[in-house]
């Protein structure tokens, strides 16, 4: 591998993380959807928020990194791809900021009109995000975005029978994903009336999804006959095998109520299906242009990847740990309280005396407006800053204090 | 990345150019005040959860606990206004992008990762409460001041370099020898815009979160909760008011030493003059400032702290290189419109500071609360003037001086169709955010105090 391959394996990593984490967000959504009228379908919807509350915001992070690497480092590439799929991507956008409003405005809504309004409109940009991102993934891997602004069909980039059935498998497998996980989060959280309604919505939708597969097959051999060369030879192959494989296994274990480990055998399925993309379309990116030709300057390389590793360092810990909080039920509604506030009063809050203060905000003027730059304008700046903080921490501790006092 | 892919993106001729900046300009309009509450508020949550580890006072956990309600609920909205933002960069500008987005792509990077430490502990911080022990809740919320701060320190940078691009060689319409450390921080509008912009997100969030209990107190809420929720916010605000004007100032001369024709759009100043006035109101005709109040010397003031200095004019470039006679207009109002508002601001910050200082209460005057309820929206309009007269100053470059607005537009058609879409999408949204802060302040106290999250 190539400095110049590194990113595009860095993209689909994020992608997969997107389509298994937060293509379930959206899974959620459509199974709101389709919950039905009456307290039970009341039930499940409201379980399903609350369950995905808690993560779907660093879920879509994801596809926010996805993004920022794309165009760091291939940006012919991205320059080409969303001018070219204009429609689907704005529409997904679209999708996006209705389903983000919709989740924060849920937790406000107290009536059932209101609820049902909000639920409707989450759980149409439900469906309508998977398909564009899925439509547009389908433009790409048929070959239909030449590289130029705008230089493909604005439509037919999109509207096209390999782009359709890929949407379509996107919006089959996010529903899937999420039925598995919602049947697995409620068993853990002992919701044990709902399990039964999401195991048999994720036999369904995984039935459904293997199907699409299939059906996906027969276009991409007519559509997209490069793609599909790809997929019947060497590793291409042999992420089709493992996809079909690990499908099969979640269906069996979903079956078998085995949830957890079905978790995982559904996101390896998803997994599999990306890494099967890639391998059939590589070397290139988009048709005529190799990934090697299309990627940024070494110095752009490295400090992506400098910038990948060292976020990496923050971000995976940090991630383990929402995780396995959000996994080990933590979040769960119900859970036993930790124990009440322990610290008693802590003594008198700190003091600092006022002459400082008026030293920093004083000197802070004067430095930033009479000096033309150097450190004393920096002396100055920081001066000003020091006040901002240490004022505010002074005021307020000793404002504080006195707020019991009338006004 | 070769001269002849980048061919390929020759400059589109695209009808609705106007459109499309307009539909920017809207989308920053929505995402910037919620970035301004992602700045502070977790400040004030994460420091008034500490007040009551400190104190064991139950005012300051149920007052936090409230507060942090409110942050998660703007941070959805700016999560996915931001998303917005992301794409837009991608689908109204494409050239810019495949041309430039080497040079300061990084930056977005970086400023990915910051998002997520924040979406992250956020989370575990606002569904935390009662879950996790007092001070490792309290722990918690440190990463999510933190991640807010940098995450928009990596934005800015990008702004920085459009405004005084660095950091590469263009040979043959490729961007080469690229130093993303150098173009994004050894960049002398990067601190500016930082420490103003950070500045601004105090002054926003304190005095909007100001208005809302000032408004309370005029209807007779003013009790020890009430007093409480209002002066942490307020002092914050009322602290950076007057640091603002000394942080413009030196903005300010940073505009004069490298975008003179920026500079003279603020006033409107059409030819290079010594000892330049500024006209207060009035506006541009074109070629002078007609029914202003002029003020002898104070641009030249402004931009040298020499009321004698000699400012560039308008006409130092030719008029295909300069803000269009309605843009300065625009950037005129803008840019006092800020200036008038930080002046009251300061004001009324330095006046509640002062009746504490010297009495230790709050004002009692009718007239300081009403003040405080337009505070709020005021500060808004003045965070968004002050990006107005960036912005708009900057034209008719996307990238200053390297690539005109023009050169970077997308080909494709429909703006105006994507530009309605989102216009109602956005009008929803806003009717949307007001109802759920009406609705987290209507919420009774005690439900709040004891509801899980
Ligand atoms: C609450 C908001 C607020 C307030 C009260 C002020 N500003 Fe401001 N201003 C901003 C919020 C802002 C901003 C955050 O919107 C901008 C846009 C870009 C930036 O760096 O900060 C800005 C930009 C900006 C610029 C252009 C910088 C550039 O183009 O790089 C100048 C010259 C000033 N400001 C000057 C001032 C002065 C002299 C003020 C006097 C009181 C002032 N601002 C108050
Ligand atoms: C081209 C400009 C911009 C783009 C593309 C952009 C993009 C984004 C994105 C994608 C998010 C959501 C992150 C998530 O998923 O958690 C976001 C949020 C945020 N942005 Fe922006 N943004 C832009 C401008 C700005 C500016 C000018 C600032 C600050 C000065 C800023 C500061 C923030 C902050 C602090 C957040 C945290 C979330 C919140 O708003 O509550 N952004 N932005
Ligand atoms: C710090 C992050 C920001 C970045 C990277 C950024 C980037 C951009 C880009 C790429 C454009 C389109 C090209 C152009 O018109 O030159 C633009 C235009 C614009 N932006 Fe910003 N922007 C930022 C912050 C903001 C904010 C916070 C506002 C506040 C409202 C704003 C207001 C505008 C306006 C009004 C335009 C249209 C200018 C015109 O074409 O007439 N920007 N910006």
């Amino acid at each position: 591998m190539q400095l110049a391959d590194a990113p595009v394996v860095l993209m689909l990593l994020g992608l997969t993380a997107y389509m298994v984490l937060g293509g379930a967000d959206f899974g959620t959504g459509i199974w709101e959807l389709t919950a039905g009228s009456g307290a039970r379908g009341q039930a499940l919807r409201d379980y399903a928020h609350t369950a995905m509350a808690p993560v779907w915001e660093a879920n879509h992070v994801w596809l926010i990194f996805v993004l920022v690497v794309f165009w760091s480092a291939y940006p012919v590439a991205f320059g080409s791809v969303m001018s070219t799929l204009t429609v689907p991507l704005f529409l997904a956008t679209v999708g996006i900021v209705l389903r983000g409003s919709a989740y924060a405005l849920r937790t406000v809504a107290w009536g059932h009109r209101e609820r049902g309004l909000i639920d409707n409109l989450f759980a149409l940009s439900s469906v309508l995000t998977p398909f564009a991102l899925g439509a547009s993934i389908g433009g790409i891997a048929s070959g239909r975005v030449p590289i130029g602004n705008a230089a493909g069909n604005l439509l037919t980039s999109w509207l096209n029978p390999t782009s359709i059935v890929i949407g379509a498998i996107a919006v089959a497998a996010a529903a899937h994903l999420a039925a598995v996980y919602l049947a697995a989060d409620a068993t853990r959280a002992r919701q044990l009336a709902l399990v039964p309604a999401f195991r048999a919505r994720a036999l369904v939708s995984g039935m459904v999804t293997g199907a699409l597969a299939l059906i996906g097959l027969a276009v991409l051999s007519g559509d997209a006959p490069h793609l599909f060369a790809g997929l019947r030879t060497g590793p291409g192959l042999a992420a089709v095998v493992v996809s079909g494989v690990a499908g099969l296994s979640t269906l069996v274990l979903v079956w078998a109520q085995r949830y957890e480990p079905a978790r995982y055998a559904g996101a390896g399925a998803v997994a599999a299906i990306i890494a099967g993309w890639a391998a059939a379309q590589q070397p290139d990116i988009l048709p005529g242009l190799p990934v090697t030709a299309a990627a940024a300057g070494r110095s752009t390389l490295i400090t992506i990847l400098v910038i990948v590793g060292v976020g990496g360092l923050i971000v995976v810990p940090s991630l383990a740990l929402l995780f396995s909080l959000f996994l080990h039920g933590r979040f769960d509604p119900g859970v036993e309280p930790a124990p009440a506030v322990a610290a008693p009063a802590g003594g008198p809050l700190p003091r600092t005396p006022a002459a400082i203060l008026i030293v920093l905000l004083c000197g802070g003027v004067g430095l930033t407006i009479f000096t033309d730059g150097g450190w004393p304008l920096w002396l100055g700046i920081v001066a000003l800053l020091v006040f901002v903080l240490v004022g505010f921490f002074v005021f307020t501790t000793a404002i504080a204090g006195t707020a019991d006092r009338r006004s | 990345m070769t001269p002849a892919l980048l061919a390929a993106f020759t400059p589109a001729h695209q009808p609705y150019l106007d459109e499309a900046r307009q539909l920017q300009a809207l989308s920053f309009t929505m995402h910037i005040p919620l970035v301004c509450f992602a700045l502070a508020l977790p400040l004030l949550v994460v420091f008034t959860e500490w007040l009551s580890v400190r104190t064991g006072d139950p005012l300051y956990r149920m007052l936090a606990r409230r507060w942090s309600k409110v942050m998660i609920g703007l941070f959805a909205v700016g999560v996915v206004t931001g998303t917005v933002l992301s794409f837009e960069l991608g689908l109204l500008w494409p050239n810019f992008m495949a041309t430039f987005a080497n040079v300061f792509g990084p930056a977005f990077a970086a400023e990915g990762f910051s998002f997520f430490t924040e979406a992250i502990f956020i989370a575990i911080y606002v569904y935390g409460w009662d879950r996790l022990s007092p001070r490792l809740h309290l722990l918690t919320g440190v990463p999510v001041v933190l991640a807010a701060m940098s995450g928009s320190l990596f934005v800015i940078s990008v702004n920085g370099w459009m405004n005084h691009p660095a950091g590469f060689v263009l040979r043959n319409g490729v961007a080469v020898d690229v130093d993303p450390i150098a173009a994004l921080f050894g960049n002398p509008f990067f601190w500016h815009e930082l420490v103003h912009m950070y500045l601004a997100g105090f002054m926003v969030t304190g005095f909007v979160m100001a208005s809302v209990y000032a408004w309370g107190f005029l209807r007779g809420r003013s009790g020890r909760y009430e007093r409480t929720a209002l002066i942490i916010p307020l002092t914050l605000a009322a602290l950076a008011s007057p640091v603002q004007g000394a942080i413009g100032d030196w903005s300010g001369r940073v505009v004069a030493a490298q975008q003179p024709i920026k500079l003279a759009a603020f006033e409107g100043l059409p030819t290079t003059t010594k000892a330049a006035p500024e006209h207060i109101l009035g506006w541009y005709d074109g070629s002078r400032i007609v029914y202003g109040i002029a003020i002898p010397g104070l641009l030249s003031f402004l931009a040298d702290h020499d009321p004698n200095a000699t400012v560039t004019g308008l006409d130092a470039v030719p008029a295909n290189s300069r803000p269009s006679v309605v843009l300065i207009n625009v950037i005129r109002f803008a840019y006092q419109g800020m200036v008038g508002i930080g002046i009251l601001l300061g004001l009324l910050g330095a006046y509640f500071v002062a009746v504490w200082w010297r009495k230790r209460r709050l004002p009692r005057g009718r007239w300081f609360y009403r003040a405080l309820v337009l505070a709020g929206p005021c500060s808004i309009i003045a965070l968004l003037a002050g990006w107005m007269t960036t912005e708009l100053g900057r034209q008719p470059w996307i990238v200053y001086h390297v690539m005109l607005t023009t050169d970077a537009v997308t080909g494709a058609t429909g703006i105006p169709v994507g530009y309605a879409t989102l216009a109602l999408v956005y009008l929803s949204l806003a009717v949307g955010v007001a109802w759920m802060l009406r609705r987290l302040a209507r919420a009774p106290l005690e439900v709040a105090a004891g509801a899980a999250g």
